[in-house]
């Protein structure tokens, strides 16, 4: 069934991002004369709704089989045009792009250059359109059900969502018991709610609903499968000889269950950081120098005594761990600036003698309530010093310090040398309790699981979101999804919502009973396969895998994503990889070169 | 003098003005230098009056404050460069300009006679001679003899201070103790250019890396060792020595007693030094530059007898002598309070009656505090090598 080809090329000017660098006309009409082209045209905004009707118009009148645009980049619109194409019985495969946008006006200054390049590479995508196949779009039935690792307020809440739509729910929790970070905290902000009325009744309902199946003291060891038919192996967590917080995919854990599901939700939760990476600040020299984390447990306790001293000078210090490149933690936490005016305030309730005073870079207080949470922590009391504090010691000769070889542990005061950037002054602060605000990080172990379902970490260690704005939950791994902290820093409200969105969309293919897969995925060539697997090697999705009966690779067509690894590692060249084979690769090139 | 391009070139932009610098400084506390208001001026006024700004000779360039810089900037940088257009205009302290003039002429900051540089090995002339030789033959590749594997860096201080000499002594003794052969440059060696460059006297500086560079690549020595951290901190990171490993003495002597190549014999009534109760001090080029905070103290701990105890500004909160940037030339602005008088009380309230260092500045500020604030009776300010030789350091076996 081979069709003559019948090309339309159509160069967009979008607006004026590409006409200003290109001269779009003389491009579109140099297009005319390519073989095979049979209307070559230019426009304003081919994305446009009458852009795309002058391509479906064409199609009709000139009975055009490829169409090809040259445009903005495949990632932008190759959706758009194949949609259009596609509404006029095109096969969205037969529609190509040439991206004179990113690649070509928005990087060059020289028109008439830029003009040429522009041609080439629009000659290249009519070469490969001329021999573009028709492939068919196909689809796989899915296994209800979700995985949620993590049993934080994020997963406990995803799990919740699921559930209560009648589907399954498998909640994996490495820990003993349900909750999370959330569950070391005293009370949140800006409510001052304490913890235990939300969490409570959160992991109650889990624990009662009938399509929850929690596993506590447990990890995930093992994942196949794809997007709609997951294999999850569950396995327990700590258990010969693994220490806690070791490796949790160790296998050393009987597997307590294989579960197949449609999707998976990652909730895995953030590290805390640990101050003795910043030594000039004095954690573990003395003990009257805290974590906000420590300081959230001696709340939960009643207890803020130093020696079994009411202290009366209290200093919190912002930003540990956190802005701080020299790190590697150049993010902000975005938690620390409103639960240390939580702190504050809570102390100032507790100690009403005491002065309390924080040490501050920026104060960023955007939640919702939180400028007004902020306005009310200073009218009560609490001093803010615009001082990043650079060195916590000691002096020998201080008050309440014994003369002689060993300092009196606890009760002495500290001092926090700092510059007050406002007054323009080095000061050198007393304080009897030092409260430093440490930040998130990704979770140590973060690449087990990164490397169990092969998700990838932006710059700063955290999970990678599919795209920042538009695809927040999703990864770049199909029916992957991220909630909570292990995507970034985040306050219970953000955590409670990205969960929600996550668990709605790990819903939408479960509900739907099918997903898409892609069509340009690699074909084994069987008589040319000589069974070395070297493509299994290499497949990133484990795609490929010899045959038990042959002895000759074959591709999962579901698993495959279409990189194209394996075609070029093939040493018989046995494997081609669908709309991008070797004669419409070569085709480009020549276009190209000639 | 215009803002604008050296805010560019020092990646200014990137700082959020959180103090973090000038808080750790430890001379922000005693004088009028701030180095956060100076990166402020940089980045919002088109010019700035340079010599305004005497403080900036107070700079030690102890580096904490690059050390601590959230955002990698990197302040100290731009006290060197506005140093820098002071040197440029010939507009510098006079007592500087003497200590430049000196490593110009004689290759060393007192301006001391260059052919009298090897008077710190008296008493040592047949392993001077020898190290000497070393480190020449080398250098004419056709003889195929003794291969050069360490070069000694003796440094401008321990050649001709009569109070550091006997440190470059032990040093050398050590060494051949240990039955290594450090070959040295003797007369022909230079000052290695560090405290130049910070002085902001960048083209002499220049001038001597690439003099000694040469120099240095020429003997084709695998290891190079210093006498001061400073010359170390250069020679590591400014010189481009690639294939020579650059060590503080402090890190090769760790490793000798490490392997086993290095003892202490039993202590022994007859020296004294071995019943010392010593606190460290963590010189700025060592520590908070190059983060050798440990070697020094096993180097200590490995003496039988004595006993470390710490004073608590240590390793990364170590307080700068005001011995580095410079400032062993130039008195700075404020000389009632020097951080060197506050360092040897912290020293002495630990109980210790011996202040160890391993920089030959630290030791000679540490000591003339140790005189002025009249704890000479009670303690006492000695270099490592001094102690490691004075306790007794001999090879495994054979001697």
């Amino acid at each position: 069934m081979e069709q003559e080809p019948r090309i339309g090329v159509y160069v967009c000017h979008c607006g004026v991002n590409i006409a200003a660098a290109v001269d779009v006309e003389h491009v579109a009409r140099a297009a005319a004369e390519l073989p095979g082209v049979v209307v070559a045209r230019d426009n304003t905004y081919m994305c446009s709704d009458p852009g795309q009707a002058l391509i479906k118009q064409d199609i009709r009148e000139h009975g055009l089989n490829r169409v090809v645009v040259a445009s903005c980049s495949p990632r932008m619109h190759e959706r758009t045009f194949r949609a259009a194409a596609q509404q006029e019985g095109v096969n969205p495969y037969q529609v190509e792009m040439a991206n004179i946008r990113e690649q070509c006006s928005w990087v060059h200054r020289d028109k008439s250059r830029a003009t040429e390049k522009a041609g080439l590479l629009i000659a290249s995508a009519v070469a490969k359109a001329a021999r573009l196949e028709p492939l068919e779009q196909r689809e796989v039935d899915v296994t209800p059900g979700v995985v949620i690792i993590g049993g934080g307020i994020a997963g406990m809440t995803v799990a919740l969502d699921v559930a209560d739509t009648g589907l399954p729910a498998y909640l994996v929790e490495r820990e003993e018991s349900l909750g999370g970070r959330v569950a070391e905290l005293n009370r949140t902000f800006p409510s001052l709610q304490p913890v235990s009325d939300l969490l409570q009744p959160l992991i109650a309902r889990v624990q009662d609903h009938p399509n929850v199946t929690v596993f506590l003291t447990s990890c995930v060891s093992q994942v196949d499968g794809y997007i709609g038919n997951f294999e999850v192996e569950i396995s327990g967590y700590g258990e010969t000889g693994t220490p806690a917080g070791g490796d949790p995919a160790s296998k050393s854990g009987t597997p307590r269950a294989g579960l197949s599901v449609g999707s998976i939700i990652v909730a895995t939760g953030y590290d805390v950081f640990d101050p003795q990476r910043t030594p000039e600040l004095g954690y573990r020299d003395y003990p009257n120098v805290i974590t906000s984390l420590e300081m959230e447990e001696r709340l939960i306790q009643g207890d803020l005594t130093v020696d079994g001293r009411r202290p009366e000078r209290v200093a919190f210090v912002k930003c540990v761990g956190s802005r701080d490149a020299r790190l590697g933690n150049p993010h902000c936490s975005r938690v620390c600036c409103m639960y240390t005016a939580k702190q504050a305030r809570l102390v100032r309730e507790m100690l009403p003698e005491a002065e309390v005073t924080v040490f501050y870079i920026d104060v960023r207080a955007f939640s919702k309530g939180g400028e007004e949470f902020y306005d009310e922590t200073r009218s009560q009391g609490v001093r803010y010093r615009r001082a990043n504090v650079s060195e916590i010691y000691r002096k020998r000769s201080a008050p309440g310090v014994d003369a002689g070889l060993a300092p009196r542990a606890g009760a002495a005061p500290v001092l926090l040398v700092a510059e007050d950037t406002l007054l323009g002054q080095p000061i050198e602060f007393e304080a009897d309790l030092v409260v430093l605000a440490v930040g998130m990080e990704p979770r140590k172990n973060a690449g087990v699981i990164q490397k169990l379902l092969k998700l990838p970490r932006s710059a700063d260690g955290f999970f990678l979101e599919a795209h920042p704005k538009l695809r927040p939950v999703d990864t770049a791994m199909d029916g992957i999804f991220l909630a909570g902290c292990c995507q970034g820093p985040k306050d219970i409200p953000d955590t409670v919502a990205q969960a929600k969105a996550a668990a709605s969309s790990a819903l939408i293919p479960l509900i739907r009973g099918s997903v898409p897969v892609e069509s340009a995925s690699a074909v084994v060539n069987g008589e040319l396969c000589a069974g070395c697997a070297m493509c299994a090697d290499v497949c990133p999705y484990d795609a490929a895998a010899l045959d038990d009966l042959w002895g000759t690779s074959r591709i999962n067509p579901v698993l495959c994503k279409g990189c194209g690894a394996c075609a070029v590692t093939c040493p018989s060249s046995a494997i081609h990889l669908q709309h991008f084979t070797a004669e419409q690769v070569l085709a480009q090139v020549d276009a190209l070169v000639e | 003098m215009k803002t604008q391009k050296l805010t560019e070139q020092l990646e200014l932009f990137g700082c959020i003005q959180c103090g973090k610098c000038t808080g750790g400084c430890p001379v922000a506390r005693k004088t009028t230098l701030n180095i956060r208001t100076l990166i402020y001026h940089m980045l919002v006024d088109p010019s700035m009056d340079v010599d305004a700004h005497q403080e900036l000779w107070d700079c030690t360039a102890c580096f904490t404050c690059v050390e601590r810089c959230p955002k990698d900037v990197e302040p100290a940088e731009l006290i060197i460069s506005l140093r820098g257009e002071l040197v440029e205009g010939g507009r510098v302290p006079e007592t500087l300009g003497t200590a430049l003039m000196g490593i110009f002429r004689q290759g060393n900051p007192s301006g001391m006679a260059r052919q009298d540089r090897e008077l710190w090995a008296a008493g040592m002339e047949e392993s001077l001679e020898r190290a000497k030789g070393l480190a020449t033959r080398a250098r004419d590749a056709s003889s195929a003899q003794e291969e050069c594997e360490l070069l000694y860096f003796v440094g401008c201080i321990p050649s001709y201070d009569p109070r550091i000499q006997p440190v470059a002594r032990a040093l050398l003794r050590t060494f051949e103790g240990a039955g290594l052969h450090p070959g040295t440059l003797g007369t022909r060696e230079s000052c290695c250019g560090s405290e130049v460059r910070r002085m902001g006297e960048a083209g002499l500086f220049g001038m001597l890396v690439e003099e000694n560079g040469e120099l240095l690549r020429s003997v084709g020595a695998r290891q190079l060792v210093t006498t001061s951290p400073h010359c170390f901190n250069t020679f590591r990171k400014e010189y481009g020595l690639d294939g020579m490993e650059v060590l503080h003495y402090t890190q090769l002597v760790a490793r000798l007693i490490d392997e086993g190549k290095l003892t202490f014999p039993e202590p022994s009534e007859a020296r004294q030094e071995e019943h010392r109760t010593v606190t460290y001090h963590d010189p700025c080029f060592l520590g908070k530059q190059n983060q050798i905070y440990d070697e020094p103290r096993a180097i200590l701990e490995a003496i039988p007898g004595l006993k470390l105890v710490e004073m608590d500004r240590r390793r990364e909160r170590s307080l700068c002598c005001e011995g580095g940037g410079g400032r062993m030339w130039v008195e700075g602005t404020n000389l009632q309070e020097r951080l060197a008088f506050q360092r040897v009380q912290e020293a002495a309230e630990t109980g210790a009656d011996t202040l160890a260092v391993a920089c030959p500045f630290c030791l000679l500020t540490l000591e003339d505090a140790v005189k002025v604030q009249g704890l000479d009776e009670q303690l006492r300010v000695m270099d490592i090598m001094e102690l490691v030789d004075a306790c007794g350091a001999m090879p495994h076996v054979e001697r």
